[in-house]
């Protein structure tokens, strides 16, 4: 007889008949497809955002490769902040096949035909440039033949806004010059930059004329380079790069120029990275609590397959098939949605690239977006489906309640961990940051802890406490938290997870819009003036008061660059890059100020200010800001060496200071004493308040007439570019938030949806029980408001924690959550989920008991 | 004769709450192949732990059940599936026909777990016994209740079993239908030679038998041919 089971051997090795397996699965799913369908809409959601943004990436990556040289212009660019030394002077003359030059600095322009000023960004170019890409025009040809004559390009803005025409006129400095044509964009110009500092190319031998170039410092010095034959730049520039260094030059390839547009761009992407990450988070939350239940409602026929002999690896993969193709297809869905969506995204995003974009599909995006979404199905799923491979046959002949113990799988702590490897290694692909990566792995780990915590709590809590005198409608409602087979752990962590991912992405959007919004109004001023010659302070002063208006301090301003701090220089900086400071603070010119005494804007948080400088063998201290001396972990006490203009400046760090960036007025990094900068080379700055924009026309007018060379800034001209940029960003900010928003909604009502199949037998037999419709509809309302008031209520708390840490450790500010819109969304959470109980029951109410009895089996 | 199924001390113990609860208290009987069997008792007697357990579909306490001399509870979970797809059909109270396959495919499952070929025209065949040829391409929603006891019926005999257990087969039906299937599986299991188990509470149906055990609180207490044996 053992014999018989041996010879029997033979069929047991045909192994798990993978053909017959993916039969059944097609079979068992041809009744649940809608439903499998609803499993993955929120992977399809999920996957749509997150092809999106890669597609956007892709474009904008292939974008900067293909157009980094019209970026620049030129195959190297040396850019410095004063005249070149003699020194070095046959250097620069010496490099390129071809070269230009051009001086950049902020002018006053006057047009003569409506008399209308503006402060603009003068460009004076000499030569070819730029040798890649062009300079935009309308007419076309102008580009290159303005530079011949006396004539310039004014950009478009300018034009519209002073209503003026190719052959009208233009006055730089002394030298008034024709219109030859609009500048429509100069190469690696924005949107946003042209209307905030709005351009006039003039040629650079009419610079001496226009009696500007006195503006000593800050004009900005251009040297544009191209080679005609084969060259290896990087080469070149290593060997130059000491001797610009030393001068303070500094020097663009299209090389570096490309990585600098990467990364910046690379910022812009990681916010919408982080978006898309957690909506795919959300879609991965809604696989497993859809699955979950799932799975439970499959038992009856797993068990029964188990018992006709089926192996528990085999009715296990029956499933996995189901998954892994409703995975594909809803992948599939998701990818070709993101590329729709893709090509949307430009048109949001274009004011602030530099490039053009084109929608080009991205196949790489919608492969790893495709691989994404079955990698998360599967594993997602995996969850619940490993326990598929415990149900006992024993269940056809009685239903036992069988809690596969998780303690006593331990491929299902396997699951666990590879679930825990997925969301680190796919957080630190996105964030490119182990550190911020493990802090979220863990946030999320402990966010699920607590949830399941709670939801365990609540269902001992209301079994502990039960209320036997109330009402058998609550009685049985709140009954079903805890009864066998309740939902309450997966529909806790599922709605609680969800709606804390909303509230975090609320608060980020809240805490990134507050910061980026500027107060302007009342009395502040909304005029600054600015480079004004000492000598010139008086007259203008004068001529201010003539016209009537308010006066506030002339604000003296001292230019000077960062040589070192404790000893650190940039060049140590290069060598060890375990040093916490930030490269750009010794490249850039800090504009610094000298006063004996604080504004009210400013607030001291550390060390002591002092205000006059003692005798000159005292060491002079000085303040810093407080966020920039903490983001280079410069402290009170350390030294620092300025240079200004030539002059080496030891100073020492006395007090860091708090200063309100919100409110128009001159603020600095570094404040100076009295009694030190007196005699640097200076210029003044003067605010005061116009109350009408007439007002404003007739003292610029009077300012640019008798001082050309002062340039004055109307803030509320700024404030209102500001504010278009602003509601920009705030729209591209909510775009993609809602995305995010939308996909836990998503996976909200697919696992509400999902679990009525849970309750309906139930419902049923309470009908055929003499149950009427209110009393069914009341006792699901219970039930499901409970569940879902005491996730959202859970999920709140984690957000606002979240938020908080966010607030504090990641964007630097401080977090004050308001209660009216948390509220609102409290009460959604409840709202929905109690809708969508209802909205399942109702299948029940409206057909006959019958009907769904029958259906069930 | 040859003894397909036998038991020797069986027995099933339940932990709950720190309590043991003795279900099924030293059993022991074996069973000829070809013969008919039916196990009555009160309710909760421990009638249906026991065919679950000489069907592999759960392990005893201590004891040992060998069937068609495998020795049933030192084998794993797939190999007890093995055995049971090899050599026994089930027939339930409740029908449990899988609610996503048509008739037709519920009956081939067995064959196809088998990775037999060519086993439509026999699962056909089988259908058409039971008198539902043209049912094939139903749903089991789509079907009465001893429509679907007769199509579980027919998959019970699919993989021509050695030995068939029935809990309570007739239990969820009415007097006419119930004589229906009895019919059933007493034809088709004279026909193909297949041992029969069944638990049942009908007295009528057990005579049909040629020996009943009886039980009660666990206990076997008693174990007599019946006449329907001694007219064989
Ligand atoms: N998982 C379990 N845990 C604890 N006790 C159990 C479990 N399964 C069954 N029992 C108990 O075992 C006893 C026998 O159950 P069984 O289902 O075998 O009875 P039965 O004779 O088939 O009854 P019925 O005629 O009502 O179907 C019952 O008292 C039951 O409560
Ligand atoms: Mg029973």
């Amino acid at each position: 007889m053992e014999e018989s089971f041996e010879n029997n051997r033979t069929i047991e090795n045909k192994g798990l008949q993978f053909p017959w397996l993916i039969k059944m699965a097609w079979r068992d799913s041809r009744r649940n497809r809608s439903r499998l369908f609803l499993f993955v809409s929120s992977v399809i959601l999920g996957i749509a955002a997150l092809v999106a943004i890669y597609s956007l990436s892709n474009n904008l990556r292939q974008e900067i490769d293909k157009q980094a040289a019209s970026l620049i212009g030129a195959d190297l660019e040396i850019t410095s902040n004063k005249p070149v030394s003699p020194a070095l002077k046959g250097l620069i003359d010496s490099l390129g096949d071809r070269r230009s030059e051009e001086r950049r600095f902020a002018s006053m322009v006057y047009f003569p035909k409506g008399g209308g000023t503006r402060l603009i960004q003068v460009r004076a170019l000499q030569g070819e440039f730029p040798y890649y890409g062009d300079l935009e025009t309308n007419p076309v040809v102008v580009a290159r033949t303005f530079r011949n004559e006396q004539q310039a390009l004014v950009d478009q803005t300018l034009m519209m806004q002073f209503n003026a025409t190719v052959g009208d006129s233009i006055k730089v400095g002394n030298v008034t010059f024709r219109i030859a044509g609009i500048l429509i964009s100069a190469p690696g110009q924005t949107g946003f930059s042209a209307s905030v500092a709005p351009v006039v190319y003039i040629p650079l031998k009419f610079l001496k004329q226009t009696g500007l170039e006195q503006k000593g410092s800050n004009i900005g010095y251009r040297f544009y380079y191209k080679y005609d034959r084969p060259i290896n730049i990087r080469q070149l520039t290593a060997g130059i790069e000491p001797r610009l260094e030393k001068e303070g030059l500094n020097y663009d390839t299209v090389e570096s120029q490309k990585e600098d547009t990467a990364r910046s761009f690379s910022d812009v992407t990681r916010f919408l990275s982080l978006v898309g990450f957690i909506a795919l988070l959300l879609g991965c939350i809604g696989v497993a609590s859809a699955i979950h239940i799932y799975v439970r409602e499959k038992i009856n026929s797993i068990a029964v397959l188990r018992c006709l002999g089926a192996k528990a690896s085999q009715s296990f993969l029956i499933y996995l098939i189901q998954i892994v193709g409703i995975g594909l297809v809803g992948s599939v869905i998701g990818a070709a949605l993101g590329s729709v969506i893709q090509q949307f995204l430009p048109v949001v995003l274009k004011d602030f690239l530099p490039i053009k974009i084109a929608n080009n599909i991205s196949w790489t995006a919608i492969g790893t977006g495709v691989l994404l979404g079955l990698i998360i199905s599967i594993l997602f799923a995996l969850l619940p489906l490993v326990s598929i491979r415990n149900v006992s046959p024993l269940n056809t002949l009685r239903l036992s309640l069988q809690s596969t113990n998780l303690f006593k799988d331990p491929i299902k702590w396997l699951v666990y961990l590879l679930i825990v490897l997925f969301i680190f290694i796919f957080s630190s692909f996105q964030l490119k940051n182990w550190k911020q990566s493990v802090s979220f792995t863990i946030g999320v780990i402990v966010a699920f802890l607590i949830l399941a915590g709670i939801a365990s709590l609540l269902m001992w809590l209301v079994r502990r406490f039960f209320p036997s005198s109330w009402s058998y409608l609550w009685r049985q409602g709140l009954a079903n938290l805890y009864r066998p087979n309740n939902q309450t752990s997966i529909l806790i962590v599922s709605i609680g997870l969800g709606t804390a991912f909303i509230c975090i992405l609320f608060f980020i959007q809240t805490i990134l819009l507050n910061r980026v919004t500027l107060s302007a109004g009342g009395n502040q001023p909304n005029i600054v003036l600015f480079d004004i010659q000492t000598s010139q302070k008086q007259d203008l002063l004068e001529l201010a008061q003539k016209q009537g208006l308010p006066l506030n301090q002339t604000v003296p301003i001292v230019n000077m660059r960062l040589e070192a701090v404790n000893n650190i220089t940039a060049s140590t900086l290069q060598k060890d890059s375990s040093i916490k400071i930030q490269r750009w603070i010794f490249g850039r010119e800090y504009r610094v100020t000298f006063r004996d005494t604080l504004s009210s804007s400013e607030k001291i948080t550390k060390g002591k200010w002092i205000g006059k400088a003692g005798n000159p063998s005292e060491p002079v201290y000085v303040s810093l800001e407080e966020r920039f001396a903490n983001r280079n972990q410069i402290e009170v006490g350390d030294s620092m060496i300025f240079n200004v203009q030539g002059t080496v400046m030891p100073v020492v760090v006395g007090s860091l200071r708090q200063v309100d960036w919100n409110r128009v007025q001159t603020n600095f990094l570094v404040l100076f004493p009295t009694g030190v900068l007196e005699d640097a080379p200076q210029f003044h700055v003067l605010m005061t308040r116009v109350s009408s924009a007439a007002v404003s026309a007739r003292f610029q007018q009077a300012v640019v007439k008798q001082f050309p060379n002062v340039s004055i800034i109307d803030l509320s001209l700024v404030l209102s570019i500001l504010d278009q940029i602003l509601s920009k960003i705030g729209f591209v900010i909510r775009f993609m938030a809602g995305f995010s928003i939308i996909t836990g909604l998503v996976v909200l009502i697919a696992s509400v949806v999902i679990s009525k199949y849970q309750r309906m037998q139930e419902s049923v037999l309470l009908r055929t029980l003499g149950a009427n419709r209110r009393q069914i509809l009341a006792i699901t309302a219970l039930e499901y408001f409970f569940l879902g008031a005491f996730a959202a209520f859970t999920g709140i708390l984690l957000a606002l924690a979240a938020g908080w840490g966010l607030a504090h450790y990641t964007f630097d500010t401080t977090f004050t959550p308001q209660l009216l819109p948390i509220l609102v969304v409290f009460i959604l959470i409840c709202l929905l989920t109690v809708i969508i109980g209802l909205m399942n029951s109702r299948v029940v109410l409206i057909k006959s008991p019958l009907e769904i009895l029958r259906q069930e089996v | 004769m040859e003894t397909i199924l036998s038991l020797e001390g069986v027995s099933k113990m339940y932990q709950s709450a720190g309590n043991t609860l003795t279900v099924l208290d030293h059993i022991s009987f074996s069973v000829d192949a070809g013969s008919t069997l039916a196990i009555v008792g009160p309710s909760g007697s421990g009638k249906t732990t026991l065919l679950g357990l000489c069907a592999g579909l759960d392990r005893s306490s201590s004891g040992s059940i060998y069937l068609h001399n495998i020795r049933l509870d030192e084998l794993s979970e797939d190999r007890r599936a093995q055995v049971r797809n090899l050599y026994v059909g089930f027939i339930f109270q409740n029908f449990q026909l899988l609610p996503t396959l048509t008739a037709l495919e519920n009956v081939m499952v067995p064959l196809e777990l088998r990775g037999e070929k060519n086993i439509r025209l026999r699962a056909v065949d089988l259908l058409n016994k039971v008198g539902l040829a043209d049912r094939g391409h139903h749903y089991p929603a789509q079907l009465s209740g001893g429509e679907q006891q007769r199509v579980s019926l027919a998959r019970a005999f699919s993989n021509k079993p050695q030995i068939l257990f029935a809990d309570e087969p007739t239990g969820n039906l009415d007097a006419e239908t119930s004589e229906k299937i009895v019919k059933l599986i007493f034809d088709l299991n004279k026909e193909a030679g297949t041992t029969l188990i069944l638990v049942t509470h009908d007295h009528e149906l057990a005579s049909k038998t040629g020996r009943i055990i009886r039980l009660k609180g666990g206990k076997m207490v008693s174990d007599e041919q019946t006449i329907a044996a001694q007219v064989e």
